[in-house]
């Protein structure tokens, strides 16, 4: 049976991780490629990277830091922050990343995803949407790590994305990020049923409970999270055993 | 041990270079036949869409070396793809070591299963002719829309939508549908099994 997939996500600032709350005021939180090889040591299932460096000098850092990562780690992972064209995401495909995750660069150009996909398939392509729900009920996108808002709304621009080749959909509530009172179920469980590609659940997550209402109720393809495991409040391993006690399909780790 | 990882434009050549790295194995990327010929071990490996896949291999004659080697051969992802006879993807007509037809995965009864198939699946081992069946039950790590349907080649299975070949072999040609090279350390055990072949 397929499993449900527990993937940690790094937001890396020059070299480094950090996580903020609610898109502001970091802290910072260790070495990308330590913290990469303990959380497949512990089973995650995947591994996020998104750059949040702004400067060009930031940036060689950066795929110096993703040649790193895959010479030291087993598992898939996808790095994300930045990427604006095919030449970008050929450069971190061949520093080793397996996939790439776009956000403000596609909703500013759309046909960057049909680019992307149509040169090296639609599974290295995760278009990774941020949106907040506003006051008039609808849920709008925001490009540059959330300052911007767009005249574009979450789900059409989902089915956008996946009819130009998105591989998967990487949704954060910015409602939900840093607050840690649970995942966005409701819109999620609308994107499972309204889309064919997997979705990747992201922003709310604080407790064990959380996990299992995104993937019995949401409907997740898969969860993410940075904070809980960066700062060692949960860690993966006893997550996905109580994924396991709730009877959701989890990768059982071969040691 | 000298093991080549043959060279032509699919995606993951570098990762599976990696994951050989980790296990103490230096591999060679060629598209050389000499090379490849005197190579211990060959790796097919393979990211991308079968018939602009076999269109490279075919201009570069790579399609008749790889079907003459003797060596232990292993297909990863699409590598396993391009050894059957056919590929619905492209319609395209391919190398022939496995006796079944690649098909897309159908989901039309059941919508709920997303296409790809993308993540951590387990496997049910048939044949202990690569790993040891003391595996089956154990996840590795697929992204795919095509699968080979179960043949007499077929030596492991995961099932999705429906069963479907995970491992393949004939004579000296095996072929995983999933990633070794990122099924953490469970891929390197299966790596590993194959380098010992």
């Amino acid at each position: 049976m397929l499993a449900k997939r527990i993937i940690p996500c790094l937001d890396v600032k020059d070299g480094r991780t950090v996580k903020g709350i609610n898109f502001e005021n970091f802290r910072y939180a260790g070495d990308p490629v330590e913290l990469g090889k303990r959380y497949s040591d512990e089973g995650a299932d995947e591994l996020v990277f998104l750059d949040i460096t702004a400067s060009l000098e930031g940036r060689k850092t950066f795929v110096q830091m993703v040649r790193r990562v895959a010479e030291n780690l087993s598992i898939p992972f996808t790095v994300g922050g930045g990427i604006g064209s095919v030449g970008d995401v050929s450069i971190l495909l061949n520093a080793g990343a397996d996939k790439v995750s776009v956000n403000s660069s596609a909703l500013k150009n759309p046909q960057l995803i049909d680019e992307i996909a149509g040169a090296f398939g639609r599974q290295v392509c995760v278009v990774a949407i941020d949106a907040k729900l506003e006051s008039d009920g609808q849920w709008h996108c925001y490009v540059n790590g959330g300052h911007n808002s767009t005249s574009s709304t979450l789900f059409e621009w989902a089915h956008e994305a996946q009819e130009r080749g998105a591989g998967e959909i990487l949704f954060t509530s910015m409602n939900h990020d840093g607050v840690k009172e649970g995942f966005a179920c409701e819109a999620l469980s609308r994107l499972h049923q309204e889309l064919e590609i997997p979705i990747i659940a992201s922003g709310g997550a604080g407790r064990m409970e959380h996990f299992v209402d995104v993937f019995n109720t949401g409907h997740a393809d898969a969860a993410l999270a940075a904070s809980i495991f960066h700062f060692n409040e949960i860690s993966v391993e006893q997550l996905k055993k109580y994924l396991e006690q709730n009877n959701i399909a989890t990768r059982k780790v071969y040691k | 041990m000298k093991v080549a990882i043959i060279k032509y434009n699919a995606g993951n050549v570098y990762s599976v270079k990696c994951a050989l790295a980790r296990i103490g194995i230096e591999a060679t990327v060629t598209d050389d036949e000499q090379q490849l010929r005197n190579a211990d071990k060959v790796i097919f490996p393979g990211v991308g869409e079968a018939s602009v896949a076999m269109s490279y291999l075919r201009e570069r004659h790579l399609d008749s070396i790889i079907k003459s080697l003797t060596q232990p051969v292993l297909g990863i992802c699409i590598g396993l793809q391009l050894l059957c006879r056919s590929s619905e993807e492209g319609n395209t007509e391919c190398l022939g070591i496995f006796d079944t037809d690649v098909r897309r995965f159908d989901n039309s009864h059941c919508q709920e299963m997303k296409i790809p198939h993308m993540g951590w699946n387990s496997i049910e081992v048939n044949k202990e002719l690569l790993i040891p069946s003391h595996f089956s039950g154990e996840y590795v790590y697929y992204v795919h829309s095509y699968y080979a349907p179960v043949c007499a080649n077929t030596i492991a299975t995961t099932e999705y939508i429906g069963k479907f070949s995970a491992i393949l072999n004939k004579d000296n040609f095996f072929a995983t549908q999933f990633h070794p090279e990122k099924s953490g350390k469970l891929g390197e055990e299966i790596l590993r099994k194959f380098l010992s072949l």
